[in-house]
């Protein structure tokens, strides 16, 4: 009996010696956005080979990951949402953005190739609104003289879980159709007019290949991934732009960084003729007065990494990077913003 | 006469600290199934006390002019935060039920063949494989369901009942049967739930009718009864009330069932109105939605968890009861 009373002892002292080794200073960790894990990921992998120091980070969901944060569990949190000045201010925390994703419609429609069916916001809107109920309605084959559209019904496809997708969707749809922004709103999940939700951009995209006749709504890296049939929605300048990188990328490029207090920007519908209309970045969390300045360095020499090595990892798992400039601009502001007692953590290394 | 005994009761200081550990283990559960039930009143509180009983039923004022059964809808809306539970409680009890339906003919087929007409070297192989179906993760089931079996059923069944009914779009067959057709609703969810819980009902049927002394069977062929007759008058009636509290365990895994459902139900908060519309679960609800929820929206799933907590709690106690009042 006291044998195994002792077995017992050591082996929850051992956990113990185990644990505290691996909480030491050369770990980071953070919690929050889904969308960037995997890329996240790759850049801790990257970042422990050349300087030894871990990213602990949990993809628990946007939402969480700000509750996190401002719980104070964690060293950073991530959100594919931002938050307004108002709300940063509130908690004292400070928000950058690190990569650039974008939204694409996907279509199943018997006869349509992909990358050719033209959908201004306001018909888009319509569609989702269960306004516009036939494929062949005047609203849609108006913009599409080309296209044979067959007298099908339209069946809405979105998500049923809660995401940063369907925010910067929703949000895009707010913007293009005063009706949307009334009767529906913008929010990572929202109470649909019409259709079936699928789980995850799985879920959408295998409902949308398994309905004839359906529109979804999916991250640009999944249309890249699976090859799933996409509409073009119409720029700002009215043109209709391609959803690749350079797309979104574009859209980035000309949204303006330098005047959004707080980082709050949706990179939705910006200028351009190449600028994909539903583009959004994905922000991080951190407190402007930090306990632990090594630590807190630590993160902003993990950020920039990312931003410097990591650009490679980012197009091979179809994020999109930032453009240079703003890059530049967020380092420069890491070092004002950043502070413990009064003194920066970070210095930019090209100011 | 008795007989004295030269030993003394030996004392080991460890006598009590082994009964305090048992009784340890024996309280954690109570303690855990205490502070979960707590956990929820207090996370649901705020949308329990802002809402009150509308949280239960609550449904949406029809358009004017339309007063048919067919404008009835229930709000679930995280941008306005009005949330009503009635929607999902009724996909909830439309799916277990409609899974138990085709379940439980089936599981007894299994069960009464098992037991009464199967020859031993299948019989062996044979509850194996119903046992192993039992274990398959309910995610395995989810993904088959979405992607297998979904796709098949929209084409061979779905597609062609709707065909059919455009013949009359006004009879309440076409009604019955209106949705999308992507296999995606509350029906398949409920084959796929059907599926699921089989396996389990089979294999405890054949446990209860195993637990019949053979004696009553052999007594029953004795005075000429057909093998029909023996199962439906002997052998079933014998076990009548044990079978009914293994229909209420399987209703209960129904109800709490949460990923297969997930992945075929096609996730809509609206009220359902034909048996291929497309609807959500307790369950289901809370998978999709808890990671992102903030505030109220998150009060109110939590509230949804303790809706769905009373109802498989009173299900399952009504089946114990009856699971214990068994003689076997």
């Amino acid at each position: 009996m006291f044998k195994f009373f002792k077995g017992a002892v050591a082996a929850v002292l051992l956990t113990a010696t185990l644990t505290s080794a691996a909480t030491a200073a050369d770990t980071i960790s953070g919690a929050g956005a889904t969308f960037p894990a995997p890329l996240y990921a790759k850049w801790a992998e990257g970042y422990k080979r050349t300087t030894g120091v871990q990213l602990n980070y949990q993809a628990i969901g946007s939402g969480g990951g700000i509750k996190q944060i401002q719980a104070k569990t964690v060293d950073f949190g991530a959100s594919d949402k931002p938050l307004t000045q108002a709300e940063l201010d509130k908690s004292g925390l400070y928000q950058f953005p690190t990569v650039v994703g974008g939204v694409v419609p996907a279509i199943n429609i018997p006869g349509v190739p992909s990358g050719k069916l033209k959908l201004p916001g306001a018909v888009l809107a319509d569609i989702f609104l269960g306004k516009i109920t036939l494929w062949n309605d005047p609203a849609i084959t108006k913009w599409n003289a080309g296209l044979n559209l067959p007298a099908m019904p339209i069946t809405v496809v979105h998500r049923s879980d809660g995401s940063g997708t369907t925010f910067l969707f929703t949000s895009y749809l707010s913007i293009a159709s005063n009706e949307w922004k009334s009767n529906v709103g913008a929010s990572d999940a929202v109470e649909w007019p019409t259709g079936v939700g699928g789980a995850k951009n799985d879920g959408v995209a295998a409902l949308v290949r398994q309905t004839a006749g359906s529109i979804g709504y999916v991250e640009y890296a999944y249309v890249q991934k699976t090859g799933i049939g996409y509409a073009l929605v119409a720029s700002k300048d009215a043109t209709w732009p391609q959803p690749t990188a350079a797309a979104f990328k574009a859209a980035t490029a000309g949204a303006d960084w330098a005047n959004a207090p707080g980082n709050y920007l949706l990179v939705l519908n910006q200028p351009g003729a190449n600028a994909w209309p539903i583009t959004g970045a994905t922000f991080i969390l951190m407190y402007k007065e930090q306990a632990n300045p090594t630590k807190a360095a630590e993160v902003l020499k993990f950020f920039d990494y990312g931003y410097k090595a990591g650009d490679f990892n980012a197009n091979d798992l179809f994020y999109v990077p930032l453009p240079a400039n703003v890059k530049t601009m967020m380092r420069k502001q890491w070092a004002q913003q950043i502070k413990s007692g009064g003194k920066a953590v970070y210095t930019s290394p090209n100011p | 006469m008795s007989v004295e005994t030269k030993f003394k009761p030996r004392f080991d200081p460890t006598d009590p600290i082994f009964r305090w550990v048992s009784f340890g283990a024996a309280t954690t559960l109570l303690v855990v199934l205490a502070s979960l039930i707590g956990t929820l009143i207090v996370g649901g509180w705020p949308a329990l006390s802002e809402y009150g009983f509308g949280f239960f039923l609550k449904f949406k004022e029809c358009p004017v002019g339309n007063n048919s059964w067919f404008c009835i809808d229930t709000p679930w809306n995280p941008v306005t935060d009005v949330y009503s539970a009635t929607a999902p409680i009724l996909g909830t009890i439309i799916t277990s039920a409609l899974a138990l339906l085709f379940a439980l003919p089936i599981a007894i087929g299994i069960a009464v063949f098992l037991t009464q007409f199967c020859p031993r070297q299948i019989a062996q192989p044979l509850s194996t494989a119903v046992e192993l179906l039992a274990g398959i993760p309910s995610i395995v089931y989810g993904m088959w369901g979405l992607f297998v079996f979904a796709p098949w059923f929209a084409k061979t069944i779905q597609t062609p009942l709707i065909i059919a009914a455009s013949q009359d779009p006004t009879s309440w067959f076409a009604k019955m049967v209106a949705g999308i057709p992507n296999g995606a609703n509350l029906f398949t969810a409920s084959l796929v739930l059907a599926i699921m819980i089989l396996p389990y009902m089979a294999a405890v049927f054949r446990e209860l009718f195993r637990s019949i002394p053979p004696q009553v069977r052999e007594a029953a062929f004795g005075v000429g009864a057909t093998p029909f007759e023996v199962t439906t008058s002997v052998i079933i009636p014998y076990v009548q009330k044990g079978m009914i509290g293994v229909v209420m365990l399987g209703l209960g895994r129904a109800l709490g069932e949460t990923m297969a459902v997930t992945f075929i139900i096609g996730n809509s908060h609206k009220f359902p109105k034909s048996l291929f519309d497309s609807s959500s679960t307790l369950a289901s609800t809370i998978a999709n939605e808890f990671a992102e929820a903030a505030d109220l929206h998150r009060s109110a799933l939590i509230a949804l968890g303790l809706v769905l907590f009373l109802i498989t709690f009173t299900v399952l106690a009504i089946a114990r009861w009856l699971l214990s009042s068994q003689r076997y």
